[in-house]
């Protein structure tokens, strides 16, 4: 064994790099060669799962880390100076104590790097030794290891709520179908449980696992970061390939739920794994103001070497003035006098080295000690606290807080950011009649209204339902009010708490039937119950509804918890379950205001209280017992992966038609006659966004047709049309399709989203013949997707036409109020949306984006050139409208429409120019049926096009190009997962929390860092000029006037606390005043630069007029000099005169600018004085003042004025008057 | 209940801290706080300005230059670099009393004692008598480090005790044609500080032997410890010509004190009479192109004769009354329109 020798190892080590590199894996068992020494193990080259995120080793922690803060130019520059220092000739101060600043700044630097990375370590250390199931072949059993034992080829057994600790490949499960449930919350932040199913036919025979058996080969791809992707395939010794996909794939970090135990191959471990591979840490953004910061240093630096020249030629032309040897100039040291020029040429580097000042070292330290401090209080902020989900805003991106003061445009998804994202059903069309579902309307108006009214409600409810709902019985007796008002506020608590199971609400589980609908479903029933060979359509619908899905029902007795929100707290009796937990704080280090987690409590106590105080569910018995129905109520719960599902299931059943289980191969329904179908599944076509639509192929258990039930969108639906639904009703077809289009159009403009069902029998010679491609298509390795679709294309022809639904997503609370106040703010707010152009009109309207005054600008068009003249044309009417002067106050707001199809093409090169330019001119654009990629080009192209600054907001995985696209990407942790959230800046639990955020966090931050920049280049500059200026009077010979432990040490000790307390606390406005007037978010904007380049100018001219008072009577040379001066009444004479000089214009300059023309945070200021009551009268006058819809971007409009108060508007406002008058002076 | 406690752990605290309203204090640069402000500021300051005005203009200032530049000068002759040990005499009489104690300052202008350089060359170890910087001086020096012929220390080193002031004066008032000594008090003019710790003589006697193998600087006509060769106590580092000396000043026009003029028939002050100033001219400016002066004054509560900053008290004074009346226009203008 040539273990030892170097040149075998570096060959292993080549091709083991060789081997990792290789585009396909081909791994093997390890328990052949158990016990064998390294050298002999198959899978020697691929890494441990032991994992590694630290940054750097003890022993090369200090070069490491030098070298790393060495890219920021601003320590070179400063250890620069520091070595200019120990030049003699040049050097201006001590050389020793010139080094002190830069070895602070670096060592704090270092010591909070250190820190991090300790932090990592022990994450890591955690998480490497927790316990894990992996198979030995001495023990013939499955053994407690750690984790970073596993090793790839392992067999790895996972018990249920066991967190799988590498990729697995799944062979074996506890589940005799092969199944798995997995809960990837640690990951994408999905609740919803996902079924893994084995690879098949690797090991079915035996009902145990036998992993020494297992001698075939596993090909798999190179490691990536797609957690949605896995391509795979497993060679048998007899050379038969299996493929699989990451449908057998269990990832490091998931859950196991609902399954004893699961074996897996790990197939990538530790820094393979797919989690970890998407574990890339904090974004670093550079915000506006930074990349501002940065010009404002070069300038500074320019200046410097402007000020330096100055030095340097004045020195030379003092030198040259002078007529011999003056005893006062010193000779170097060979006793001659050096030449002016080379004596200046000197002077220029000492200069420097005396006017570093001016460059502040510890600027940079100092901003990020003040966005830290700034998102402190952010997160801290409780009204950005969601009670529901107990969340806070989460900051992922720490230095771009500032940037949120300065937003212009903000593109919003609509579903799940505007919308509750929770599906109610609300109406349904069968075979071309539609049923309103009056009643659960009605259900729903009471569930809305507040809680305080409640009692009201339910005592009034005049006429109750003739039949079929719980609730007539209990208003029949107040006793039974109460109760129900109880368990009502009991259900809403659940809901409140965000009860452990999805979809549990009152809200969206409970439908109740339309009286109608029932009378024709009980009528069929009938007639099916005399003459079982023929289906109604009524039934077809309601199946269709039931079967055609893919919801997991799981039972309430199994019944698992949210682990992401609440890890410790639920779960740290299984010490595995910390994982979430840990990889969050591994991932999230720098967040160093990251939530914390009270894990003082005790478990025990909770578990109790939760086993006798179960979250109260809906008793879904309810609207069946008064049919005289039995439905076990255990509560049987519906996971589904998008909630529409969810919501049409729950309708099935209110109408009978229950879906009891569902595994890959069978479905069982009940039916309202009591009778339980199970339905063989031969296929299920999944839903993708290309076709829009999905379907789920069954067999009919009694008449042993093959159905093909088919929902989706209706335009992917309406060309699919073929067979009428039977031949009785085929002159009815055409009407049917038509009468259901009209429906569809009308939920639309409800804003209801909308679904079609179709059915279709598919004959067994034809099922056989799809099957057979079908199969090749699943089992091809390349393009298996694309072959995929091809052949559910296939399948989903000539559909026969059921009916449709339409369901409720509800907006979501104070939305409108927040899309207005962001538009008072001058933020333009586009929504960008997949759903229907009527849905997202209807939605527009509810949400206030588009105003029933407004000139609603309507594009949809099918070819280009038709796209091109209409763009023309409406450009030109609208410039021609903007330009009128007649119309300056009169114009409505004009606001665009366009659908996905005309947008694409007004992103094409030739006409996004115009595009933009009309889109600018609108007040809000709303885009329809929009694909995540366009989203993204279009925030792209304003951005780019338009130069402003663009937030996007949204909550699922199709935003996430958007919010990657945008200056600031705001994530909405809701039921879509956390893939937005995880892309995001900011992630926040509604979008109502995007008002304080913007206006009042955005307002502050802004200001403050603005302010606290400008304050600290006043002051150096100051300081820098003071010496400057004293440079006239001292022959330009780098004298520093002041000690230099004062000037080296200015920056760092002397004046840092000062800016960092004013950039983290400072508060211009109230938060009150700042969400009451909406128009101050812009008086923050823009004035940066001019302010700016005022101060520096100022500061110059200001330390001038200083400098050549004080050379009236300053010493130098400091020994007793401050306390000489501190006895001289003079110094204290000179101090109150520089200050009354110093202030004198400023304050003149306000006090004019008051009384002429007031800025808006002025005024805001004099309202925050005013007590509560009268503030929010003013508040309310100002912007009722300003009018509805008057009010013009161009300029902010003129408030009324507390000090003036122009427009008494009722009576009561006098005494306010008189109140305000009392400070007008 | 410890359920609904549970429910909520990431509930931010509810302080006036965490939730930013912690009571502030916001200057608001009203109008009804900065006018009557500035009117108020306004009349202090002419006050002021008025007080510092009077102060000054009682200071009573005599200034002679004593250059020599001009060929009628007294001085012309000494004026010449070539020419050594010359002595000139300045005539000047004094139109009323000066009141005492009168303060003799000699000044030099275009002087830069704050030439960067300049002003580090000194070994302040030396200066408080430390030996061991006798022998190895500190390195800023140089080029006044080591001297003489086989290059021993220089004691005291430096450029600024090299370069240090030696002319010298003696005032006479003449009575009657009889010239009378002014008696000239040389004590106390350094500062206290200065003399009591900063600067110290070495604690060997006599004070020669601690400058044994130390070279006097090239300029100077005497080692240390004979620079006054009156006073043995006046010597060495302490001496009260070489603190003063030693003081850098800040800027190139500056005077030095001298001499108090306290003791007997002048205590009170200096008389109108005729004086003559004798003046030892051994320093050199032509250089430079300086000047040098004596200046003979009083002081007061404010020092020497300062007419800047009452003026600028005054002119600050009526500055802000002025600004405060126009924002009142303006004030009045545009908040109370014609209406009324």
């Amino acid at each position: 064994m040539a273990w030892w020798n170097p040149l075998a190892q570096i060959r292993d080590a080549l091709t083991g790099q060789r081997v990792r590199e290789n585009d396909l894996r081909r791994l093997v068992s390890n328990l052949p060669y158990e016990g064998l020494g390294k050298k002999k193990q198959p899978n020697r080259h691929f890494p441990g799962n032991s994992i590694k995120t630290t940054k750097y080793t003890l022993l090369f922690f200090i070069p490491l880390n030098l070298f790393e803060q060495f890219h920021r130019l601003a320590n070179i520059y400063f250890v620069g100076l520091a070595i200019l220092n120990f030049v003699p000739v040049v050097n201006a101060f001590e050389p020793e104590v010139a080094l002190i600043p830069i070895c602070v700044i670096l060592s704090l630097t270092a010591l909070k790097d250190a820190w991090e990375d300790f932090r990592r370590y022990q994450s890591d250390k955690k998480l490497n030794n927790m316990p894990c199931f992996i198979y030995s072949r001495k023990d013939k059993q499955f053994v407690e290891r750690r984790w970073k034992d596993a090793r790839v080829g392992d067999f790895v057994k996972a018990l249920c709520n066991e967190i799988v600790p590498a990729d697995l490949l799944l062979l074996h499960t506890s589940d005799r179908n092969g199944m798995c449930h997995i809960e990837t919350s640690n990951l994408d932040g999905e609740t919803n449980l996902k079924e893994r199913k084995v690879v098949p036919g690797l090991c079915v025979t035996e009902p145990d696992f036998e992993p020494e058996s297992f001698n075939s080969v596993v090909v798999c791809e190179k490691p990536n970061s797609n957690l949605n992707y896995f391509k795979c395939y497993v060679e048998k010794p007899n050379e038969e390939k299996v493929g699989a996909g990451i449908g057998s794939l269990l990832l490091r970090g998931c859950t196991v739920r609902n399954t004893d135990h699961a074996v897996g191959f790990v197939v990538y471990a530790g820094h393979e794994t797919k989690s970890m591979l998407n574990n890339n840490g904090t974004r670093y953004k550079r915000s506006k103001l930074e990349r501002k910061l940065n010009v404002d240093v070069i300038f500074c630096v320019i200046l410097l070497l402007a000020m330096c020249l100055v030095g340097a030629l004045g020195h030379f032309f003092w030198r040259q003035a002078l007529p011999g040897v003056p005893p006062y100039l010193v000779p170097n040291s060979n006793g001659q006098v050096d030449s002016p020029s080379l004596s200046s040429f000197y002077m220029f580097f000492s200069m420097i080295i005396l006017l570093q000042v001016l460059i502040p070292i510890s600027l940079y330290v100092s901003i990020e000690l003040v966005k830290i401090g700034q998102i402190f209080f952010i997160t801290q902020d409780i009204d950005l606290y969601d009670e529901e989900t107990d969340s806070r805003i989460q900051c992922k991106a720490l230095n771009i807080t500032e940037d949120l003061g300065q937003i212009e445009y903000i593109f919003s998804d609509k579903t799940g950011t505007l919308t509750e994202n929770k599906m109610v059903f609300r109406r349904c069309s069968i075979m071309g009649t539609e049923y309103p579902h009056k009643e659960n309307a009605i259900r729903l108006a009471v569930i809305d209204e507040p809680e305080s009214e409640e009692e009201v409600i339910y005592t009034q409810q005049p006429q109750s339902p003739q039949h079929g709902w719980s609730l007539d019985a209990e208003a029949s007796s107040p006793e039974g009010t109460h109760r129900h008002h109880g368990s009502r506020q009991k259900n809403k608590f659940a809901g409140n708490a965000q009860s452990n199971v999805a979809f549990s609400s009152p809200l969206e589980t409970e439908v109740i039937p339309d009286r109608k609908l029932l009378g024709q479903v009980s009528v069929a029933e009938s007639t099916i119950s005399s003459s079982s060979q023929k289906m109604d359509p009524y039934l077809d619908f309601f199946l269709a509804l039931a079967i055609c899905n893919t919801v997991v029902v799981s039972m309430a007795t199994a019944r698992r918890q949210r682990t992401h929100k609440y890890p410790s707290s639920f779960q740290s009796t299984n010490p595995l379950d910390n994982f979430s937990n840990l990889l969050t704080k591994a991932s999230s280090l720098r967040k160093v205001f990251a939530p914390k987690r009270d894990r003082s409590f005790s478990d025990a106590s909770f578990k109790e209280d939760d086993r006798f105080n179960p979250f109260p569910k809906v008793d879904d018995s309810g609207v069946f017992s008064s049919r005289g129905q039995t439905v076990e109520s255990n509560g049987r719960n519906y996971e589904a992966e998008s909630p529409d599902e969810a919501a049409l299931v729950y309708a099935a059943k209110a109408y009978g038609f229950i879906l009891l289980s569902r595994t890959p191969d069978s479905v069982t329904v009940r039916l309202p006659s009591g009778q339980v179908l199970v339905f063989e599944v031969l296929d299920t076509l999944t839903f993708d966004s290309n076709r829009k639509r999905m379907s789920v192929l069954v067999r009919h258990p009694i008449t042993k047709e093959c159905v093909l039930y088919t929902k989706g969108a209706d335009y992917s639906i309406m060309e699919l049309l073929g067979a009428p639904y039977a031949e009785h009703l085929s002159g009815n077809q055409k009407t049917v399709v038509a009468d259901t289009q009209y429906h569809l159009d009308c939920y639309a403009k409800e804003g209801l989203r909308t679904l079609c069902f179709t059915k279709k029998v598919v004959s067994a010679q034809d099922y056989n013949v799809w099957s057979v491609s079908r199969q090749s298509a699943m089992a091809a390795i390349d393009g298996r997707e694309q072959l995929i679709m091809d052949t559910a294309v296939q399948l989903e022809t000539n559909l026969s036409l059921l009916g449709a639904t339409g369901i409720e997503d509800r907006l979501q609370e104070g939305v409108p109020d927040t899309i207005l106040a962001l538009r008072e703010a001058g933020i333009k707010v586009w929504v960008l949306t997949g759903d229907k152009l009527e849905t997202a009109v209807n939605i527009g309207y509810a949400c206030r984006l588009l105003e029933d005054e407004d000139l609603v600008i309507n594009m949809s068009c099918k070819n280009k050139l038709v796209c091109t003249s209409i763009l023309d044309s409406t450009l030109e009417e609208v410039r021609r409208y903007g330009n009128d002067p007649r119309n300056v106050d009169t114009t409505p707001d004009i606001s665009l429409v366009i659908d996905g199809h005309t947008l694409a093409m007004l992103l094409s090169k030739d006409l996004h120019g115009r595009f933009v330019d009309l889109a600018k001119r609108c007040r809000s654009v709303l885009c329809c049926r929009v694909t995540p990629l366009q989203k993204s080009g279009m925030v792209k192209l304003i951005r780019e096009k338009l130069k402003v600054m663009t937030l996007a907001v949204g909550d699922g995985a199709n935003d996430v190009n958007m919010i990657q696209a945008a200056d600031i990407g705001i994530g909405i942790s809701g039921q879509e997962g956390m893939q937005a959230v995880m892309a995001s800046d900011f992630a926040i639990s509604r979008f109502k929390h995007l008002k304080k955020l913007l206006l009042v966090h955005g307002h502050w931050c802004y200001t403050r860092l603005a302010n606290m920049i400008i304050y600290f280049f006043f002051k150096n500059l100051a300081n820098v000029n003071l010496l400057f200026w004293y440079q006239f009077f001292c022959g330009f010979t780098a004298t520093a006037m002041l000690d230099y432990w004062l000037l080296i040490f200015f920056n760092l000790f002397f004046t840092s606390a000062p800016p960092i307390m004013f950039g983290i606390m400072d508060r211009d406005v109230s938060a009150e005043v700042l969400l009451g007037v909406p128009e101050l978010y812009r008086t923050g904007q823009g004035a940066g630069t001019v302010v700016h380049w005022i101060i520096m100018l100022g500061s110059v001219a200001v330390s001038f007029i200083l400098t050549l008072l004080y050379t009236s009577c300053i010493t130098c040379n400091s020994y007793w000099t401050l306390q000489k001066q501190l006895a001289d009444p003079i110094f204290y004479l000179i101090c109150i005169i520089t200050t009354v000089v110093a202030l004198l214009p400023r304050y003149t300059f306000h006090v004019m600018r008051n009384s002429i023309a007031p800025s808006p945070i002025v005024q805001a200021r004099h309202l925050d004085r005013l007590d509560a009551s009268t503030k929010e009268v003013w508040i309310k006058e100002w912007r009722g003042y300003r009018g509805a819809g008057a009010v013009k971007r161009s300029k902010l409009s003129d408030p009324p004025s507390p000090n003036n108060p122009r427009t008494p508007t009722s009576p009561d406002n006098l005494e306010n008057e008189i109140t305000l008058t009392s400070f007008k002076i | 209940m410890v359920k609904e406690e549970n429910e909520l752990v990431n509930r931010p605290d509810n302080t006036a801290f965490t939730q930013q309203r912690l009571p502030a204090w916001q200057p608001m640069l009203s109008a009804g706080i900065i006018i009557p402000g500035f009117v108020l500021i306004g009349l202090a300051f002419i006050g002021i300005g008025v007080a510092l005005l009077i102060t000054s203009r009682s200071i009573q200032v005599l200034e002679l230059d004593y250059t020599g530049e001009d060929q009628d000068s007294p001085c012309f002759r000494c004026s010449d670099p070539a020419v050594r040990n010359c002595t000139c005499t300045l005539q000047f009489s004094n139109d009323r009393l000066i009141e005492g104690p009168v303060f003799f300052y000699y000044g030099l202008s275009n002087y830069f004692q704050n030439y960067r350089r300049y002003g580090v060359s000194r070994d302040d170890g030396q200066l408080y008598g430390d030996l061991s910087y006798f022998k190895e001086p500190y390195d800023q020096c140089e080029p006044y480090r080591f001297g003489g012929g086989n290059n021993q220390p220089i004691v005291p080193c430096g450029s600024i005790a090299n370069s240090m002031f030696n002319d010298t004066f003696r005032l006479f008032q003449n009575i009657n044609g009889q010239r009378r000594e002014v008696p000239l008090d040389g004590k106390g003019i350094a500062w206290w500080t200065d003399y009591n710790i900063k600067f110290r003589n070495p604690t060997v006697t006599p004070l020669r032997d601690a400058f044994n193998g130390t070279v006097k600087p090239p300029f100077w006509p005497r080692p240390a410890y004979e620079l006054d060769t009156s006073d043995p106590a006046n010597n060495g580092f302490i001496n009260q010509d070489f603190l003063v000396w030693m003081r850098t000043a800040a800027l190139p026009d500056f005077r030095k004190l001298y001499r108090r003029i306290t003791e007997g028939d002048y205590a009170n002050g200096l008389p109108a009479g005729n004086y003559s100033l004798d003046i030892s001219y051994n320093y050199p400016v032509m250089s430079f192109s300086g000047r040098k002066r004596v200046v003979f004054s009083n002081v007061s509560w404010m020092g020497g004769k300062n007419e800047f900053l009452g003026i600028a008290y005054l002119v600050i004074g009526t500055l802000c009354i002025v600004m405060s009346v126009v924002m009142l226009i303006v004030y009045a203008k545009f908040k109370f329109p014609e209406e009324e």
